[in-house]
């Protein structure tokens, strides 16, 4: 059945060649997009991207929207959109404040938060999936509709969580370890952990699968329904946990946490080279773009702009990201 | 869940590429039979009434105009659909609820007319869709699954390429190259029922001829196929019996022994016309009568 049987060594070579390309075109676009992006920096602030103090920074920030932008790559691999992270990010606090109001219990508090946002992963989940309507129109309902109910069920209050700080679970979550937070140690073991899940487990196998060919998924029987559920509550896990360290290290919470994250966590997954379109994605590009998108601010300010040039450069960064993928994929994929 | 591997029926080894005997050919028990079934997809009636038999080692060609509903009774046996009415039994055995794993476990393999491959994927990746080697707690036997798409690809895809490894995506096959992929990926997992949806849309003369000493390599192996096509040409060579889908209903159904090509194509002509042979139901009576199901000892091992 095959026709590369008559294939010469040229036509050997140039295969060779893109195969090559094929598997890291992605994976080295964004190396040297982030690796570019910060020599500019380096270049023009040297005194700022030189010194250690902006690097525990970045650590400490990044993780905030980066642990949801890897939940939020595979479920995007998948072939759908998460837009209620935010939302589930401050649900998932009033989870915690509620338990830990009562019990006192940090631990409890975590344990509560973490199922608030596995539940409301799950609503997002069984309403796609059941129901069959797009998650982006169905994450846009619900990232309203868990905001007000975080609201509803606060009254809008805030709360000073300054008392958890007495608990080691405190430490643990947001501390730090030699210098470096917590937050980037979490960052790391999360990358990590979702990286084998995409590429050494059936729930990344059936995840490319259904992005890629969702009808060829069917035909094989890849039990699409229970993929995208468990994709959703991931990213309803990733976010509540996001919510807590983001909460614990200012030792406040307000019920509209969050609301600033949705866009810069998009950013994140389609400056890394993930394809809105599904069956496409890394996880190193998720990681480098989160710290390109959570270093432009301090980069901006740095190297003498004023905050106005901010969302001017971030457009620029996230159009031309996203274009060298377009064109790398052209180029040697089709 | 760790299907492909689990499955403990003795199967027929995998000995497609063997020469042909004549012996081998002869039809055994009822392997596979569909009775009465009917599907309708919103209110357009897609299948009526069609009952279907088919015996162990025996091809037979499923012929139709587009939209005859071949491609919706392919989903139904495959488990893709479940009818609205009617019965399907394996071995002489009902079986309720038959989904993709279920049609899986018991021997059903299709190669799609969509060739159903994800093209942005890895080969490895695509001959174990839906059902990767993985051990404890879901994760990947990788390595395994390389090796073993390697050895599919030197021997039964006859990729000699050095530059197409189980890594190699699907974008840059060529035509023949992806119907090797599926085709291969239907035959890896010991199915004895093989189903091939137009298998030879698309494909080179070349690589046509191959595809159709391949369905003789499946009778030889003692497994069955049903062979879809439009194009009596292909199918007649192959087959033991044709059989006529017509909007929905079964026109006719045809040995390949006492019809010669040529009133073939005549009865297929009046069937376009009329949406009926008439003479049909005379020759469905002559079918291998309803035997016991098929046992082991009736196939070879």
């Amino acid at each position: 059945m095959s026709t590369a049987v008559t294939g010469t060594a040229t036509t050997d070579r140039r295969r060779s060649f893109m195969a090559f390309t094929t598997t890291w075109a992605s994976q080295i676009g964004i190396t040297t997009a982030f690796v570019l992006l910060w020599l500019t920096f380096i270049v023009l602030a040297p005194d700022t991207f030189l010194s250690q103090r902006i690097y525990q920074s970045f650590a400490q920030t990044t993780p905030y929207f980066a642990i949801v932008a890897l939940a939020l790559t595979m479920v995007i691999i998948a072939g759908d959109i998460d837009l209620s992270f935010p939302s589930i990010m401050a649900l998932g606090m009033v989870g915690f404040v509620s338990v830990w109001n009562v019990t006192g219990s940090v631990e409890l508090g975590v344990v509560a938060s973490l199922a608030v946002g596995a539940l409301a992963g799950l609503f997002n989940g069984l309403i796609v999936t059941l129901v069959g309507i797009p998650s982006l129109v169905v994450t846009i309902g619900t990232q309203f509709l868990f905001r007000g109910l975080a609201l509803v069920l606060v009254g809008g209050k805030s709360f000073a969580l300054v008392q958890t700080r007495q608990s080691p679970t405190y430490d643990i979550l947001v501390g730090r370890v030699l210098g470096i937070p917590m937050e980037f140690i979490w960052l790391v073991l999360a990358a990590v952990a979702v990286w084998v899940l995409l590429n050494r487990h059936r729930l990344g196998q059936n995840a490319y699968v259904i992005g890629d060919n969702r009808h060829a998924a069917q035909l094989m029987g890849v039990p699409i329904r229970r993929t995208r559920i468990v994709l959703f509550v991931l990213t309803g896990l990733a976010a509540a946990f996001a919510g807590l360290m983001n909460s614990l290290q200012v030792v406040n919470f307000y019920p509209s946490m969050g609301d600033g994250y949705l866009l810069p966590t998009l950013a994140a997954v389609f400056v890394g080279g993930t394809s809105v379109f599904g069956g496409r994605g890394s996880i190193w590009g998720t990681f480098l773009g989160a710290f390109m998108i959570g270093g432009i601010t301090a980069g901006i300010v740095a190297v003498g702009l004023t905050d106005f040039y901010t969302k001017l450069i971030y457009g620029a960064v996230i159009l031309i990201s996203v274009s060298i993928h377009a064109v790398l994929q052209r180029r040697f994929e089709y | 869940m760790s299907a492909g591997e689990s499955r403990d029926a003795p199967r027929p080894s995998d000995s497609s590429r063997e020469p042909a005997s004549a012996a081998a050919a002869a039809p055994g028990g009822t392997r596979l039979e569909l009775r009465h079934i009917s599907k309708s997809f919103g209110g357009v009636h897609v299948l009526k009434d069609v009952s279907l038999r088919l015996v162990s080692r025996e091809v037979v060609g499923l012929l139709g105009d587009n939209g005859a509903g071949k491609s919706t009774l392919i989903k139904i046996i495959t488990g893709v659909y479940q009818p609205d009415e009617g019965e399907i039994l394996f071995d002489g055995q009902p079986v309720d609820a038959l989904d993709v794993q279920k049609a899986r476990a018991l021997g059903v393999e299709t190669v799609f007319q969509e060739r159903a491959l994800a093209e942005q994927l890895p080969l490895w990746r695509n001959i174990f869709m839906g059902r990767p080697l993985s051990g404890r707690f879901g994760f990947l036997r990788t390595g395994e699954m390389r090796r073993i798409t390697a050895g599919l690809m030197g021997e039964s895809m006859g990729f000699t390429s050095a530059v197409l490894t189980p890594d190699s995506r699907v974008t840059g096959l060529s035509g023949g190259e992806r119907q090797g992929v599926a085709i291969v990926r239907a035959l890896h997992f010991e199915a004895d029922i093989i189903i091939l949806d137009e298998p030879t849309m698309g494909l080179s003369l070349k690589e046509t001829e191959k595809l159709l000493h391949f369905v003789d390599g499946i009778r030889a192996a003692g497994r069955s196929a049903i062979f879809i096509d439009h194009n009596i040409f292909h199918v007649y060579s192959v087959v033991d019996r044709i059989v006529v889908l017509d909007r929905g209903r079964i026109a006719g159904e045809f040995p390949t022994s006492r019809y010669s090509l040529e009133e073939l194509m005549g009865i297929m002509r009046e069937v376009a016309d009329t949406g009926a042979y008439t003479e049909a139901d005379r020759y469905r009576i002559e079918m291998p009568s309803p035997a016991a199901p098929a046992t082991e000892a009736g196939r070879p091992s």
